[in-house]
């Protein structure tokens, strides 16, 4: 449906007309059709009748709770979102991604970010339409085969526990997407362990020191500060 | 032409006046010159008045003697409950200070206000139940009669007979904003006591016929006008000061009233109080301790306690002096006061006495020189000799026995001598055995044993011998000289002992004065200070002694002293706070709260009072002798002066951190605009090249431009950040989310943010395998390695290396961030973490490393600096480590 269309369309919802200024530019200027909402109840309105593919979401509006306008967007719709919010703020930005945001964008950031961000959300948007999961996750040296459960860097081959495997499983899964800590621990520990951020770190350095040339410079699992983990796709 | 305005202090006291007394109730007294003049009736009226006006009137107390005319006036008022008190049996009717408190009317209708309060009240008298009235700012009317006013008491008694007990200090109606005189004619009067409308109370119709005998109330309605006269005299002169009427200022007047033991003392207190009064001058009243009165009886030394109280409770300031002549002490008393008049008691030496050691008013009026004497009579009663002490040495009896047992003595050496030596020498031996007797057991005795003395000498050694028969007429010179020389002796040798005796008690006073006062000058800290002044007063007056010190609310906190094994109750503390407050003592021995168990004495310094002190005094009555009250006060306001001082000092102190406070704030201020503009102009200035220049510049220009403002952008994001976390770091909000995480996370974090500025530069980590993971805040910690690394990218060129290394030591990590560049200056590799470290060198705010320090110390680990060998700075920081609960390699399945 979203293929359709000509030009994939992108909701704003910011209350600084200069942030909505600079964004409908670049936007724009990447082939965006824009529509702008000052407030939450307008942005939800525009999401309802616009039915867009991507919808840019400030989490400090003056009339409502972000939370609240993504909880009641997930109600009716698995457009993504992407949550722009202050550094410092990283609690918030947790809370966002955990109530359905697809990812998210810390201030100030630049267009090449946005539109990394924008590209990997309009794919994942796609791939759940088609309903068809990625089986194999390519990126730099690093190669992952989920049908035959086998991972190579540079060619060779790295044998992973069954646990640091399910990880990079789901990465895989999420690829270019910010997954956060509690995610993670949800979909490889089970729904029990989402307060056990210490195992995560202890599996993603073990996962490191077995893809990445220099674990403390990481090419492929990138930390998401006081979030979680990102897999680099692009 | 003189200056007509007042002094800017005599200007400043009247405002001040002023102001106490706007926030004071008025008060309004309705005076009179005996019992049944109508002045509760006028109060009524009067009151009656206010109420039609509009004024809230409450009657707190109304005594209608149940007469007809006044409780018909009294109907429609508020009437407060009374207070019941159970007392010997009966129970009283007592005026309810608390509720009145409680009510807070504007106006409170007080009747009688020289009426005594049954015991276990808060006050002894009405009058001071009247003065919180009006310190709580409720106006207040009240009823007195002349015969109850301290200051006339005396006089009264002298013109009817009739002692009153009831007095009011004359302070309390000058404190009065009105007065009204309610007269009666005596006549009018007569006939209404005939009527029976004039209530009595407890005494027998003789003597109520004898008070109201026509000429006593002419003499009481003279003193009652009088009185309001001289009142209205000294308002009108307060007036013309005020005003500055008065060209003429009046010459600073001071009045002296010296006291003795004798009952006549109080005559003279309250002689000396009206002339003050007239001259509306300070004065001050006089006790002279000399080396005779130090050994008078109890009753005498209490006799001179109560003058003393009379006048402080008249208004005086009182003082003991201590010296040998008593003509001595008071001039030069007088001199160091300013004193411009002495009054005095008539000379109560018999002629004999002033004859040989002169009087003490003819010394000082030969002394005096400027200064006026006013001599006034006694009122007939005779002084009371030294002579009568009755403090016993070593006990009389035994004093007795000694004198004989010394002529004895005398006269057994003497009868060894006898056949050897001249009669003169035998004189020698009894005269020595009588100076010895004064030496040891006073004067009796001394006197006792020259009697004795004389006797025996006549007897075994005088021809004829063993008789008192004298055979040659010579030997009664011998005899005559013999005697006086004996008791001029021993008087001599009496009088040096005690004055030995006085010195050594004033050197104690004072040794105990000056250790107090010189610990008290070496305590700089309020905690220590105390303490140093419980352990002084204790160790001086014994007993238990605490110190209270108001809160920021006002109210008493124990803080220093014990009272243990007592306990100071909730009562107590009301009665300290009630010290606190009106700056009186309270409690045992004192006129207010006079039944509690404990006596409170506010520490009253010039800025008013600090704090209490509160005593257990080993025997109730230990300050009721006056050197010990007036040492007490001493000591008081020592501590007073020093507790102030020490506040001051904290208060200062205080003022110094806001000061140094204020003063960094303004550096911050000023670094942080600094360093917030340069990249703002850096923008500014790059994106107007781009717009206006956009036909003209090419590609490549508009791009370095575009690129400049990003990087700038970005600058200015790190400050921004930098200063939030300095915000929130000294807010002390800060709450460290800890979590168990891996350095070469943070370390990954850290380049991965610095990814740009550090792009042209090769940066080495080397993190052992083994390293635990730290237990810290992540997001804060990355910020201590940005900032460590942004930190070595500014001081060093670009291209030059850093170095990132990571080691366990014991339960730490430390992690050392070093670089190449010209290193750290000498003596300064601490000092650069400090705040503004660099400000004002044009380096701006320099944040950074003061934002690692404290999340560093934080978490409870160390940051420091030195220079590598080989040259560069090497910073170093260590955070605590360990094993985290293991993960289960088996979860989930």
């Amino acid at each position: 449906m979203a293929e359709a269309r000509p030009d994939p369309c992108v909701v704003v919802v910011e209350d600084e007309p200069q942030i909505r200024r600079f964004l409908r530019a670049a936007l724009a200027g990447q082939g965006f059709r824009v529509h702008e909402a000052g407030t939450g109840a307008d942005g939800l309105v525009e999401v309802a009748s616009r039915q867009p593919d991507v919808v840019i979401l400030d989490l400090g509006l003056p009339d409502m709770d972000g939370l609240d306008l993504i909880r009641k967007v997930r109600e009716w719709s698995a457009v993504p979102v992407i949550v722009l919010s202050a550094r410092g703020q990283e609690a918030d930005k947790v809370a966002a991604l955990d109530a359905g945001a697809d990812d998210y964008l810390s201030k100030p950031f630049g267009v090449g970010e946005l539109m990394a961000r924008m590209r990997v959300a309009l794919r994942h948007r796609a791939r759940v339409s088609d309903g068809a999961l990625e089986s194999a996750f390519s990126f730099g040296e690093l190669h992952v085969d989920l049908a035959v459960r086998r991972v190579t860097v540079g060619g060779a081959q790295v044998h992973l526990t069954p646990i640091e495997y399910r990880l990079l499983a789901v990465l895989v899964h999420h690829a270019g997407k910010v997954i956060t800590h509690r995610q993670l621990l949800g979909e490889v520990w089970g729904p029990n362990a989402t307060e056990q951020a210490h195992y995560l770190r202890v599996y993603m350095a073990h996962l490191r020191r077995k893809l990445e040339a220099d674990a403390a410079r990481p090419r492929y699992l990138l930390t998401e500060a006081g979030v979680g983990y990102r897999l680099a796709a692009e | 032409m003189p200056d007509r305005r007042p002094n800017p202090d005599a200007f400043l006291a009247r405002v001040k006046e002023q102001e106490a007394r706007r926030a004071r109730g008025k008060l309004k007294v309705f005076f009179g010159a005996a019992a049944g003049v109508g002045k509760t009736y006028a109060m009524l009226e009067a009151a009656r008045a206010q109420r039609a006006a509009g004024v809230e009137v409450v009657a707190g107390v109304i005594e209608t003697h149940r007469r007809a005319e006044t409780e018909a006036l009294l109907e429609g008022f508020e009437i407060l409950p009374r207070r019941r008190v159970e007392y010997r049996g009966t129970t009283l009717e007592e005026f309810d200070l608390d509720v009145a408190l409680a009510r807070h009317p504007a106006l409170m209708l007080v009747d009688e206000i020289a009426h005594t309060n049954a015991p276990e009240s808060r006050h002894a008298k009405r009058w001071q139940d009247v003065i919180e009235l009006l310190d709580a700012g409720i106006d207040v009317y009240t009823t007195l009669n002349v015969q109850h006013l301290e200051s006339l008491n005396d006089l009264v008694a002298k013109i009817t007979g009739v002692v009153v007990r009831e007095t009011v200090p004359d302070s309390v109606l000058e404190q009065a904003d009105e007065v009204e005189l309610v007269d009666l004619p005596a006549e009018d009067l007569r006939r209404r006591l005939k009527e029976g409308k004039v209530y009595v109370a407890h005494q027998a119709a003789e003597a109520v016929e004898h008070f109201f005998r026509e000429g006593n109330l002419n003499a009481l309605r003279e003193l009652a006008l009088r009185h309001t006269a001289e009142r209205v005299d000294a308002k009108m002169q307060r007036y013309r000061r005020e005003h500055a009427i008065d060209t003429v200022w009046p010459v600073a007047e001071r009045v002296l009233v010296c006291i003795g033991p004798s009952p006549a003392s109080a005559r003279l207190v309250r002689a000396g109080r009206r002339l003050a009064a007239q001259l509306e001058a300070p004065w001050v009243v006089a006790y002279v301790e000399t080396a005779a009165r130090r050994s008078l009886g109890e009753e005498d030394r209490a006799r001179i306690a109560e003058t003393l109280r009379l006048a402080e409770s008249l208004g005086a300031e009182t003082v003991t002096l201590t010296g040998t002549r008593m003509s001595d002490e008071i001039l030069a008393y007088a001199r160091s006061r300013n004193v411009s008049k002495i009054v005095i008691g008539k000379p109560t030496r018999g002629f004999w006495q002033r004859v040989f050691l002169g009087s003490i008013v003819d010394t000082l009026v030969r002394g005096s020189g400027e200064i006026d004497i006013y001599v006034i009579s006694g009122d007939g009663t005779p002084a009371p000799t030294p002579r009568t002490r009755t403090r016993p040495r070593a006990g009389r009896p035994l004093a007795y026995a000694a004198a004989i047992a010394a002529v004895l003595s005398s006269t057994a050496l003497a009868w060894l001598m006898f056949p050897s030596f001249e009669l003169s020498n035998i004189v020698m031996v009894y005269l020595l055995g009588v100076v010895i007797v004064a030496m040891r057991f006073g004067r009796a005795a001394s006197a006792l044993a020259s009697v004795l003395s004389v006797a025996a000498f006549d007897f075994f050694f005088v021809p004829p011998y063993y008789t008192f028969a004298v055979s040659d007429s010579q030997y009664l010179i011998t005899f005559a000289v013999m005697f006086v020389v004996a008791l001029v002796i021993s008087g001599l040798t009496v009088r040096t002992r005690d004055q030995a005796e006085a010195a050594r008690t004033q050197e104690r006073r004072t040794a105990a004065l000056f250790s107090l006062s010189r610990e008290l000058a070496a305590a700089r800290e309020i905690a220590p200070l105390l303490e140093a002044a419980v352990r002084h007063l204790i160790e001086v007056f014994g007993g238990r002694i605490v110190i209270l010190l108001p809160d920021a609310t006002g109210r008493l906190e124990q803080r220093a002293g014990q009272l243990a094994p007592f306990n100071m109750d909730a009562s107590d503390l009301a009665v300290a706070q009630w010290a606190f407050e009106h700056r009186a003592a309270a409690g045992a021995g004192t006129d207010n709260v006079p039944g509690a168990q404990m006596r409170f004495e506010p520490l009253t310094s010039s800025r008013g009072v600090v704090g209490v002190v509160g005593m257990r005094p080993a025997e109730p009555r230990a300050f009721d002798a006056p050197e010990q009250a007036h040492l007490l006060e001493t000591f008081v306001s020592q501590v007073a002066v020093a507790v102030d001082r020490a506040l001051l000092d904290e208060e200062a102190q205080t003022a110094q951190v806001r000061v140094e406070a204020e003063r960094v704030r303004n550096a911050l201020l000023s670094a942080v605009s600094h360093d917030l503009r340069t990249p703002l102009t850096a923008i500014t200035g790059a994106a107007s090249a781009a717009l206006e220049g956009e036909t003209r510049i090419d590609a490549v220009t508009r791009r370095e431009l575009l690129e400049s403002i990003r990087d700038e952008a970005e600058r200015l994001n790190r400050l921004v950040n930098n200063l939030l976390d300095v915000t929130r770091l000294e807010s002390g909000s800060l709450q460290l989310r800890r979590e168990w995480i891996p350095v070469e996370e943070l370390v990954g974090v850290a380049l991965a943010r610095l990814a740009k500025p550090l792009s042209e530069r090769k940066v080495t980590t080397r993190l052992p395998e083994d390293l635990p993971p730290v237990h810290v805040d992540g997001l804060l910690v990355e910020q201590v390695f940005i900032n460590l690394l942004e930190n070595a990218t500014k001081h060093t060129p670009a291209g030059q290396p850093i170095d990132v290394d990571a080691r366990r030591e014991g339960n730490e990590v430390v992690v050392e961030i070093a670089d190449r560049g010209p290193g750290l200056p000498a003596g300064e590799e601490q000092k650069i973490f400090d705040k503004f470290y660099g400000v004002g060198g044009g380096g701006g705010a320099g944040l950074g490393l003061t934002i690692c320090r404290a999340i560093v110390e934080a978490h409870g680990g160390r940051i420091g600096g030195q220079n590598r060998p080989g040259g560069g700075a090497l910073l170093r920081f260590s955070l605590p480590a360990g094993e985290p609960p293991r993960p289960p390699e088996s979860a989930g399945g």
